[in-house]
């Protein structure tokens, strides 16, 4: 069937009408097509490792051998270097507050979520990233840059291999973190 | 034009990689693409990628593999959501705009965790075939009655391709499916999607790979013999299936005639032909006569990374051809279902 590719295409500049047939038929307005694929997710090596450690209350990290940053939850690869990490690096469940939020609107998908309630960046000691948490047991207008925070986990019969075990942050009642070290604590990162 | 090259390369590919995530397979293979040149990610002037979110199950996924770059302080970089061959076109477009000299090209696909035969259906028309959720297998066996009916193709000429893909595949490494058999053995499997048997079907497999492209001179400092990208040129054909040819890929023939596949003699081709039926038709529509080794690695057939096995066929001309067995060859890759997209390219040894 040779087709000359330069030739103008048939579709083009033609009128195109219903048959009589099918004339009074109602026009279509909306197709759904269901779509649903399920995946078996695996995490990968150093994401294994720190939800097999949630499970036993353990925080596993993982260290860049180049530049010595702690990365936590690890992705098994150091951003600033480009080459895999190693661990295990064990880290306490205590940090600060480098940031936060406090949310005051409901979100529909989450009822367990009561407003108002603080969303913060925690840096825990030794690490050179943050991540997120909720700060709990205490009024969020209390939460502050700096504020030292202590992991509140699950009660040891319900522990999975999940980082849900961490119901969230709590004051440690330590002496808060100075505003101006921020910028510097737990972030080495110089690419040698 | 400017001249614009393949200097290194390195890739992986097996049946299912479990107990790696993405970027943790990626990252080794990226260090060795760069350190074959002696190069850092701070030398490449570009970054262009090739992934899907549909097999990794996540929005974004390709961000997370970024990481594995090394991209502080931030380079400059694109990602395509298609196969790495075309990333690598968008590289070698880079290039061509002469602001910079090196690119690094990486694509990866990990269909393992997913059903890749279903996965495909998300790619078809969303309003006909889409809703119809044919699985990849059975679209490609729709293909493959019409050729045989058609009459240039035999299932026996599948048979050969199929048996040849194996033999080949036997001395690759990367290979998932390396085990010899005759014509008559393959021909004695019960269909799979009929008419295509197993051995006409793909092997999957989870992977990736990764490349080095410099322009001129860059590339002759970098690497003992760069392998020349002497055209390059991409076509696509109709997307729903009813209103093309599917006995022959007419996109296919554009693009080999505009890169110039029939100038000079051809010592081997790397087609991207996941099934049998794919590799017939892509020999037929580039004119590729008998003297052309076709897939010396065993082709997508024997190993089918999806995102990859594109690029893959560029780096094993790459690599062929840099040391040595051979000279000029076809690289092919495609996308889509039954050839609908198709770039080719002539690549030429220093």
């Amino acid at each position: 069937m040779p087709v000359d590719p330069d030739s103008t295409p048939v579709g083009l500049g033609v009128e195109v009408t219903a048959p009589a047939s099918i004339a009074d038929v109602e026009m279509v307005q909306r197709v759904r097509t269901p779509i649903r694929i399920e995946y078996t997710y695996t995490p990968g090596r150093a994401l294994s490792a720190y939800l097999r450690g949630m499970a036993e209350k353990r925080i596993v990290a993982e260290r860049c051998p180049r530049t010595g940053q702690v990365f936590v939850p690890p992705r098994g690869v150091s951003p600033m270097a480009g080459i895999p990490t190693v661990g295990p690096v064990e880290l306490p469940d205590v940090g600060y507050v480098e940031s936060f939020n406090i949310t005051r609107v409901p979100i529909a998908t989450r009822p367990d979520l009561e407003p108002p309630y603080c969303s913060a960046w925690i840096v825990l000691d030794g690490a050179s990233v943050g991540f997120m948490g909720l700060v709990i047991n205490c009024e969020p207008e209390s939460v502050r840059m700096g504020m030292r925070v202590k992991a509140v986990w699950k009660p040891d019969d319900e522990l999975e291999k999940s980082a849900t075990n961490i119901l969230g942050w709590e004051p440690s009642g330590e002496p808060d973190v100075e505003i101006s070290d921020i910028e510097t604590i737990g972030r080495p990162g110089d690419l040698q | 034009m400017r001249d614009i090259a393949i200097c290194s390369f390195a890739q992986r590919q097996q049946a299912a990689i479990p107990d790696e995530s993405e970027v943790e397979f990626m990252v080794p293979l990226m260090v060795q693409a760069k350190d074959a040149v002696g190069l850092t990610q701070q030398d490449m002037g570009f970054t262009c990628s090739g992934s899907s979110d549909f097999l990794a199950g996540q929005a974004f996924s390709f961000v997370s593999t970024i990481d594995g770059t090394g991209p502080v302080p931030p380079i400059s970089e694109s990602h395509v959501e298609q196969d790495g061959a075309w990333a690598l076109y968008e590289a070698w477009v880079k290039l061509q705009c002469g602001d910079v000299d090196t690119a690094f090209v990486y694509s990866y696909g990990k269909s393992s965790p997913g059903s890749l035969r279903d996965v495909l259906a998300t790619q078809m028309d969303p309003y006909y075939v889409a809703p119809l959720w044919p699985d990849a297998f059975a679209v490609e066996g729709l293909a493959a009655r019409l050729l045989l009916e058609s009459g240039t193709v035999s299932e026996r000429r599948l048979a050969e391709i199929a048996s040849r893909s194996r033999a080949h595949a036997a001395s690759n490494p990367h290979a998932v499916r390396r085990a010899e058999k005759s014509v008559d053995e393959i021909l004695a499997e019960e269909y799979l999607a009929d008419p295509l048997r197993p051995s006409d079907i793909p092997a999957s497999a989870d992977g990736g790979c990764a490349m080095v492209l410099a322009a001129g001179d860059r590339a002759r400092e970098l690497c003992d013999r760069p392998v020349w990208i002497r055209a390059i040129d991409h076509r696509i054909d109709a997307h729903t299936l009813g209103v093309r040819d599917l006995t022959a890929a007419m996109s296919a023939r554009i693009a080999g005639e505009k890169a110039g596949v029939g100038a000079d003699t051809v010592d081997f081709a790397e087609l991207h032909a996941p099934f049998t039926t794919s590799e017939a038709v892509l020999i037929e529509a580039l004119g590729l006569d008998d003297g052309v080794v076709v897939n010396p690695s065993g082709g997508a057939l024997a190993a089918h990374t999806m995102m990859a096995a594109g690029l893959i066929r560029f780096g094993e001309a790459f690599e062929r051809i840099a040391r040595g067995d051979g000279d000029r060859a076809v690289a092919h890759a495609t996308a889509g279902p039954c050839l609908q997209q198709n770039l080719v390219a002539v690549l030429e040894g220093e």
